[in-house]
């Protein structure tokens, strides 16, 4: 998968994000974004999932320009899985028509196709006997697994996952990024923000450090993390590794 | 001895005891507040009885405008809860006027003004359907509140993740936030409905011949007063408690947490 800025500029209410960045990468399962809160890393994923607009330049994944127009910007959507921090699950449906939602009205499976879909992939991660629960009976990482299948479920590009632990106890989060991790050689390119460094060098082919705006260093995992070559990733590790 | 009593939520159900003693207690002074207020006066039944079927259709006729006004309120209420969250200023303007205005002012005044101002400008005669309007009017401002602020709790993250699997706005109105909104307005929108039934009383002024109306007609021609009254208030009550009764049983039913 490869991804490409052309001098993105992002700024809210004043609040200048990206001032001109240009970032280019390719990767073939993982690519990981980490970085100092406030840094950039959930701008660029909202960047990437057609969430927000960048004021100024373009993005490419795969060559394809993200359109700047809503019908477009939503057909680029409909083509991709995101999973956010929590509550991405609507609390009045059942684990099960979270899934069947998008199946039936945006990918238009007739309701036979979609609940069987729904349910393969509940009981990929072991949540068939909570098909017929409501978010507010799950846990947390069910939550979360949930949100994965339903991201999944619709046989999307690539998944982006903005912080998908960082609301859950310690637990919960293996119990997450065990699924995650499982995703990584299997199935569709992965854009994770985390702040799990540990799994970061794990689980990912490539880390990129987003920081001040831009981003400074971008390597694989294991020279991101035991040579890093950047001022600001040194002095970022030497912080999130201290205790 | 301090006030704890007052503020402690009950650790246990009452018993059987406690529970009967204290609905005898308070029927017991129930009645005698009634005996005080009413003893001396209500004498008079004879005379009322013979207006019975006046009662009978003045009731009729507040069960039908109360009926027809909360459904139209309702659709007003939707209606202007979307305009004063709509990007097109005119209409949010307009909306928020709307509100602003109904709520600020008497329903005594919306009544009077709707009614001999703007109806009969129009050359709108018919005092029922204009009564069903301008009450629909007046409590439609109050339920566009109730509906604006239910939208308003749908949290951003809901409104984001739906944007995420690829809905458009008209399917996320209508999967995510809208039977999100029905279940946190619904306990609110049933004690706006009870209102409504007893604001609908303020039609008799002009002329409708509901509920109220009756009463009046009935105290002028028989001098008696509390007579025409207490049945009234009888009536209405009826009408009310049930969807009181029926609001508790809601909120006890849609209480989810997110």
């Amino acid at each position: 998968m490869k991804i490409s800025l052309r001098r993105i500029a992002k700024s809210y209410g004043g609040q200048c994000v990206f001032r001109s960045l240009d970032f280019e990468v390719e990767f073939e399962h993982t690519l990981a974004l980490v970085g100092p809160s406030g840094g950039g890393k959930s701008t660029l994923l909202r960047l990437l999932a057609g969430l927000e607009l960048p004021d100024s330049g373009e993005i490419r994944i795969d060559g394809d320009l993200i359109p700047s127009d809503e019908a477009g910007l939503r057909a680029h959507r409909q083509k991709l899985g995101v999973v956010f921090q929590a509550y991405n699950l609507f609390p009045h449906l059942t684990a099960l028509q979270n899934i069947r939602l998008p199946l039936e009205q945006v990918h238009r499976l007739s309701t036979q196709e979609a609940d069987s879909r729904a349910k393969q992939f509940l009981a990929r991660f072991q949540l068939l006997d909570h098909a017929e629960k409501q978010p507010a009976q799950l846990s947390g990482g069910q939550r979360q697994r949930v949100a994965i299948a339903r991201a999944l479920a619709v046989d999307p590009a690539f998944l982006l996952l903005d912080e998908p632990t960082s609301a859950l106890d310690p637990e919960m989060t293996a119990e997450v990024l065990d699924v995650i991790a499982e995703l990584r050689t299997s199935e569709k390119p992965i854009i994770l923000v985390t702040h799990e460094i540990g799994f970061a060098r794990h689980t990912a082919d490539l880390v990129a450090l987003v920081a001040d705006g831009g981003i400074p260093e971008c390597s694989p995992a294991t020279e991101f993390f035991d040579r890093p070559q950047h001022a600001t990733t040194r002095r970022f590790l030497q912080r999130v590794l201290k205790y | 001895m301090t006030a704890d009593f007052l503020f402690d939520r009950p650790r246990k159900p009452a018993g059987l005891f406690g529970k009967s003693f204290s609905i005898a207690l308070l029927l017991a002074g129930y009645s005698a507040l009634c005996w005080l207020a009413f003893s001396e006066s209500l004498r008079n039944w004879e005379k009322v009885w013979g207006y019975r079927e006046t009662f009978w259709n003045g009731w009729l006729t507040t069960v039908q405008i109360s009926a027809a006004a909360l459904i139209l309120s309702s659709l007003i209420g939707g209606a202007t809860a979307l305009a004063r969250r709509s990007s097109f200023l005119p209409l949010r303007y307009t909306a928020i006027a709307y509100v602003e205005t109904v709520r600020g002012l008497p329903l005594m005044v919306l009544v009077l003004f709707g009614f001999y101002g703007v109806a009969n400008a129009l050359g709108w005669q018919d005092r029922v359907s204009a009564g069903i309007v301008i009450l629909s009017l007046f409590s439609g401002a109050y339920i566009a509140e109730m509906i604006r602020s239910g939208i308003e709790s749908v949290g951003r993250s809901q409104w984001d993740s739906a944007r995420a699997i690829g809905l458009t706005p008209t399917q996320t109105y209508r999967f995510v936030v809208f039977p999100q909104v029905l279940r946190q307005t619904l306990p609110p929108l049933a004690g706006q409905f009870s209102s409504l039934i007893k604001d609908s009383s303020l039609l008799y002024i002009i002329g409708i011949p509901e509920l109220t109306f009756a009463a009046n007609q009935v105290n002028s021609a028989t001098y008696s007063t509390f007579e025409s009254f207490v049945p009234l208030g009888i009536c209405y009550l009826l009408l009310t408690l049930p969807v009181s009764l029926w609001t508790k049983r809601l909120e006890k039913k849609t209480r989810y947490e997110t």
